[in-house]
Parts: structure tokens; C-alpha cells; sequence
């Protein structure tokens, strides 16, 4: 089981024909992923070299091919236009994996979802994955596939690289994951830990939950009071960046203190008061997942 | 990035925003003369960097003569402002801007930032002004008004009413006040700003609604489709080794510690921090190489952490992902001699290839460390740098 995502999902490219979009959907159908479609306006008609049929139009591309999840490779100056395009075409996933998009287009995005059924993940995020066997499965974005291993730990985060720690650990200590999101690290985007822990809570193949959080912002505290009265199942937690300086942007752009808010402290405090499982290192995530769940077995 | 004051005025004039009259100057000289050009009444000279404080660390100085301007001025250009936001190392004031002086009735606070919960900008207003606005908040939080706009539509005629009565603003202070709020969303939002702030905002005793000072910083990754705003960024006020990291793509922060880091990844990068710091050490840096990491901009990242004289160790931590660690153990070899790094090093890799990177580093005859996990890595980096 899993959330969002499986074996079966087919998916779109928006963006197939740029670099990175090429480059990633070679990586998704080699782990076995559904990749049934591109668009690129002005390009449709073609095939990709690894034999994908390319539209102009999300609509075009979802209606002849039955995509119901889009994955975003468009350069940020165009990617919230693609966003809204996937809206509309009705898609229930989009998945932006562009970095860099103005923080003004976000809000116009977010503003133009209200009262569609689609769900976005991102931008600027590693996108999302289920894995179904060692070797295959649903992986929609840049992260390396073979680091996942099918199993039942939910992993939600806002940072890249750390998810990759904590599944790699998950996979070295023989748990694997059922679907890892990677929310992205940008101040206004799609789905948020709350919405991630909801679906991880509701999925019969999770039995726990590992939440990577960084400083800036207030969702991670949000996410705490919802863990509280919710969620029944284990949460491992992290946040990266106890120790940076308040009013320097740590990488990603909502990853700021600012006005002595969004610090490292209070949210694993918040986390703590939840009953989340804080680790104040992100090099024992694995291994507290293991004893968590091994005690409640 | 941030712009200056004087800049921030431009900008704010363009929309409608009333501002004292003033000249930006670079010598004492030029101080002089514009105190004679905008009238030779009572006039400010006022220290142009990018960091709040200006007024109590002695930036922001009353003028009543043109010998007095230049006299200031003179004192102040050169000289290294230290204020509570620049650090203890202050920042060398580069350029002056003399204004003419106001009238002030009475000071107030009005402000635009783009809102992460809200998703859209939100207006803060406060009818007291010229205060730190974060104390404000902290010790009467009932005194800030927060209206959120509409992130398409923006703002409406009731909501700019109801600003101006929080304000204070009474008779024909009100349409003064309206056109205020009006240019200052209106700047706001069609230059991607990410803050625009006025404090204070004055009434002057004839009634007019004044800009006194303003502070603007903006969406980095919308400059592209603003090349006017982009124009007025000032390199004297990043630090040098942040310009050079950007050239490379690299996204570099200087911290003052001695550990040089270099990551994949911002969390990671931010863990990285953490962890060093947990084991006694502090970091000198935040370094994030980014996701596909080239041989170039490892060399590159090393160039610059090694040019921070405090560094006395460097500790490189990446999670090979796309980039396979053979490669990444190639570009640290590379780097390390093309460098003659004579610091510890501490390289940590993880990922595809991860034995093969191993032994190459091992193999390379460089005077480094390998660690399996970022806290050894962080206890071997910390223990080397004493």
C-alpha cells in the first residue's frame, strides 16, 4: 500500500524535451514508472527517444494517454502558467520539481487551485515516490531510485538531500517505505505536513511516520497540533538548523528566521509536546524508527 | 537583495509615495552642495547600508549648515557603522544621502510583506512608528493591524479606510494617506518585492502623509523580469565570497566559525551545521554544491572556502544521488590538489558507487579522513581543527 501513488499511476511530463525533463523521465521509466506522456507546446506530434508521445497541451495529453498525475521539469519563469495549465486539464497530482519560481506566481497559483479537486506537491521539491519492488516502482522526480526498498515507513520532508539520509537509513536497516514526499522547501507551495501526515495516517500499508522539517515558517508547529489529536502512529522527527543565524536564507527560501520565529528550538519542542520521537541528529533517523516500532511489535 | 534607502525612495516616489527631497552623495564635498541645493534649510544626512539601526548607531545625523553637512559627512564616509544588525564588524559606510528635513507631527509604521500562511502580501500598520516593530509586537501586540490582500486583485478601498483609521489619520490626512498605502502595494507587487517597509511614516504639522525612510528587498528569483530593480544591487554590501559562490551557482553563506563545509543540499547543508556544532566545532560557512555537483564547481567551492583565513578544516558531506561518488571523489582529489589544501579534510560520502569513491580518496595520497556517517564525520572534522 501506499498514498498518493502506485505501481499502476500514470503519469505526464510537463517540460519532456528540456534537459532535465528528458534526463528524469529516462530514470522514472528505467525504475519501471508509467511515463505515458510529455507536453511541450509547439512540439506535439513527436515521440521522445525513449519512445514517449509528446502533446501541446496537458488536456490533449491526459485525454489520449489517461494521465491523471503531471510531473514539472518548465523553467521557473513559465512553471506557474504550467502549474494552472495541469489545474485546469483537472489532473488529481501535480508534482513541481522546479526550483527558483517567484514567490508572487505561487500565490497566483495557489489562489487559482481554490475549489479544484488537484493536489500539488512542490515546486522546488525532490517529487514522490512509491516503491513496489527493489528494483521497480512509482518514482515521480530526481531522487535516485535504488537508495528505496518497498516497505511501511511514510517519509514526509521539506529538505532534498536528507530525505535521501533517511531513506537510505530506513533501507540499510531493512524497513523500506511505503511513499516518500518531498514537500519542497519554498515559503508558498502545495501540499503541507498536515496533508501528508493525514493520508500516511489514513493508509493501512504505513506504520510509521518520519516528518524532516528545517527552520522558517510555521508548519511544522501546525503539523504538531495536528499529530496530537490525529495521528495514532509513530513520528520520527528532525529539523535541520539549530544553529543558523536568524535573517540569513539558508538555501531555500522559506528556510529563514525571522522576528525571532520559525526557530529550530521551538519546533522540535512542539515536536516533543506531540509525542514525536526527536532525533537531534539526522544520522539516527533509521535506527529510531527501528527501536519505535520494534517496542510497539 | 536588498537596496538602499535612497533606492527604495526612487522606487516609491515612481508610485506616488510622497518623499523628502534628497541626493545621494559620495564624498563630503558633494554633502556640502547638496545641503545648498535643496534649499540650504535644516537638512539629514543620512548613511546609506543595507542593515537596520542606522539612527541610533550615529548614521542619521540633523544639519543646519553647509559646513555642518560636510563636516558629518566627513565623519561618517569611510568609517565602519556598526549597528545592532551589521554584526560586531559594523559596515564601511560607501555612500551618504542628504535629505531635506520634515516638519513631524506625529510618527507611525506601515509596512508590506509577502505572507507564507496567507499566501499573499499582507499590510502591517501600526499608528505608532519610528520603534523597533519587532518589540512592538512582542509588547502590545494589539498596536499592528495585519490586513492581507488579495495576491491577484489587490487591495480594496474599505481595507485601505480601515489602515487609515488604525493610522490615526483623520481629515485630509485621509486621502494622503490612501495615496500612501496605494503606491506602496502597488510598488509592492509589481516589482516582486518580498518586503517594503515605511518607518517611519509621518504627518508633517501642515498635513501632509510623508515617507521619512523606506526599506525594500526583493524576490531573488523574480529579478529576471525586473531588470530596473536588479540594477541597484550593491556589491559592497555582500560579502565577496558570497558574490564569487554565486557566479559558481553555489549557494554560500559566511558564518564565523573555523569549519569550512561543503553539501549537497540545503537541509543537509543546514544538518551538516548542526551536527559540527553538537560535537564542539563551529561551522564557517553554509555551502550547498547543489544537486548535480560538477568537478568545476567542487574546485570552485573549495577555492572559496579555503579563502576564508579562519577556516582550519574543511568537512565535506554529499549524499550522491544523480552524481555518482566515484565522480564526486574525483572532483575533491582534483580540487584538493589543484588548491594545495594544507588543511585537515574530512570527506564523507554516500550513494552510488559510494566503495569506489572510498578508495579513490584513499588511494588519491591527499592527507584526508573518510567517515561513514555524518556524525563521525563531524566528530573526526572538530577533533583535526583543534
Amino acid at each position: 500500500m501506499s498514498v498518493l501513488v502506485h505501481g499502476d499511476t500514470r503519469i505526464l511530463v510537463q517540460g519532456i524535451t528540456g534537459d532535465a525533463g528528458m534526463f528524469h523521465t529516462k530514470n522514472s521509466l528505467a525504475y519501471g514508472t508509467r511515463m505515458v506522456a510529455g507536453v511541450t507546446p509547439g512540439k506535439g506530434g513527436q515521440t521522445t527517444a525513449d519512445g514517449v508521445p509528446v502533446f501541446d497541451t496537458v488536456a490533449d495529453a491526459s485525454k489520449a494517454t489517461g494521465a491523471t498525475v503531471s510531473v514539472i521539469y518548465v523553467p521557473a519563469a513559465f512553471a506557474g502558467d504550467a502549474i494552472c495549465e495541469a489545474v485546469d486539464a483537472g489532473l488529481d497530482l501535480v508534482v513541481a520539481i522546479t526550483e527558483g519560481i517567484p514567490v508572487a506566481d505561487m500565490a497566483f497559483v495557489r489562489n487559482f487551485m481554490q475549489g479544484s479537486k488537484t493536489r500539488l506537491i512542490g515546486p522546488n521539491c525532490p517529487g514522490i515516490i512509491t516503491p513496489v519492488t527493489d528494483k521497480t516502482g512509482c518514482k515521480i522526480g530526481i531522487m535516485p531510485a535504488y537508495i528505496h526498498k518497498p516497505g511501511r515507513v511514510g517519509v514526509v520532508s521539506r529538505s532534498g538531500t536528507l530525505t535521501y539520509e533517511a531513506v537510505w537509513q530506513l533501507t540499510t536497516v531493512g524497513l523500506g517505505q511505503s511513499t516518500c514526499i518531498g514537500i519542497g522547501g519554498d515559503p508558498i507551495k502545495g501540499m503541507d505536513f498536515i496533508d501528508c501526515l493525514e493520508l500516511f495516517q489514513q493508509d493501512p500499508g504505513t506504520d510509521g511516520i518520519i516528518m524532516i522539517g528545517e527552520i522558517g515558517g510555521s508548519a511544522e508547529e501546525e503539523a504538531c497540533d495536528y499529530i496530537q489529536q490525529k495521528v495514532k502512529k509513530p513520528v520520527v522527527g528532525f529539523i535541520a538548523g539549530a544553529t543558523a543565524p536568524p535573517g540569513k536564507r539558508m538555501g531555500h527560501a522559506g528556510a529563514i528566521i525571522s522576528g525571532g520565529k520559525g526557530t529550530a528550538k521551538d519546533k522540535k519542542a512542539a515536536m516533543a509536546r506531540a509525542g514525536v520521537h526527536v532525533c537531534d541528529t539526522p544520522s539516527i533517523l533509521g535506527a529510531t524508527m527501528r527501536d519505535v516500532l520494534g517496542r510497539k511489535r | 537583495m536588498n537596496i538602499h534607502e535612497y533606492q527604495a525612495k526612487e522606487v516609491l516616489a515612481r508610485y506616488g509615495v510622497p518623499v523628502p527631497k534628497g541626493i545621494p552623495v559620495d564624498t563630503a564635498e558633494q554633502a556640502a552642495k547638496a545641503f545648498h541645493d535643496l534649499g540650504g534649510g535644516l537638512a539629514v544626512v543620512k548613511a546609506q547600508i543595507h542593515a537596520g539601526g542606522r539612527g541610533k548607531a550615529g548614521g542619521v545625523k540633523l544639519v543646519r549648515s553647509a559646513d555642518d553637512a560636510q563636516n558629518i559627512a566627513a565623519g561618517l564616509i569611510g568609517k565602519a557603522l556598526v549597528t545592532p544588525q551589521t554584526g560586531p564588524e559594523g559596515r564601511v559606510v560607501k555612500k551618504l544621502y542628504v535629505t531635506q528635513g520634515a516638519d513631524i507631527a506625529r510618527e507611525m509604521y506601515l509596512a508590506v510583506a509577502m505572507d507564507r500562511s496567507a499566501r499573499a502580501p499582507v499590510v502591517i500598520a501600526a499608528a505608532e512608528g519610528g520603534v523597533d516593530i519587532e518589540d512592538l509586537a512582542h509588547s502590545k501586540p494589539e498596536a499592528l493591524l495585519r490586513v492581507p490582500v488579495h495576491p491577484v486583485k489587490g487591495i480594496q478601498g474599505f481595507q485601505i479606510r480601515r489602515i487609515c483609521f488604525h493610522l490615526g489619520l483623520k481629515g485630509d490626512q485621509l486621502k494622503g494617506g490612501a495615496a500612501v498605502i496605494q503606491g506602496l502595494l502597488k510598488a509592492f507587487m509589481d516589482t516582486d518585492a518580498s518586503l517594503a517597509e515605511i518607518n517611519p511614516l509621518i504627518t508633517t504639522k501642515d498635513g501632509q502623509v510623508v515617507a521619512l525612510d523606506a526599506k525594500m528587498s526583493f524576490d531573488d528569483n523574480a529579478l529576471f523580469r525586473h531588470k530596473d530593480v536588479a540594477g541597484y544591487r550593491d556589491l559592497n554590501e555582500e560579502d565577496p565570497k558570497e558574490v564569487e559562490a554565486k557566479k559558481f551557482d553555489l549557494n554560500y553563506i559566511a558564518l564565523s566559525g573555523n569549519i569550512g563545509c561543503m553539501v549537497n543540499g540545503a537541509g543537509l547543508a543546514m544538518a551538516t551545521m548542526d551536527v559540527i556544532q553538537q560535537k564542539g566545532g563551529m561551522p564557517a560557512n553554509f555551502l550547498d554544491v547543489g544537486n548535480g555537483a560538477n568537478k568545476t564547481q567542487v574546485t570552485n567551492a573549495f577555492k572559496i572556502l579555503l579563502s576564508d583565513k579562519n577556516v582550519k578544516g574543511i568537512l565535506v558531506n554529499i549524499f550522491g544521488g544523480i552524481m555518482k561518488c566515484d565522480t564526486i571523489a574525483e572532483g575533491v582529489i582534483a580540487a584538493a590538489k589543484e588548491t594545495n589544501m594544507s588543511v585537515p579534510l574530512v570527506v564523507r560520502l554516500e550513494g552510488t558507487n559510494v566503495e569506489l569513491g572510498r578508495k579513490m580518496l584513499q588511494e588519491s595520497g591527499l592527507n584526508l579522513q573518510t567517515a561513514t556517517s555524518l556524525d563521525e564525520a563531524a566528530e573526526k572534522i572538530v577533533k583535526a581543527a583543534h
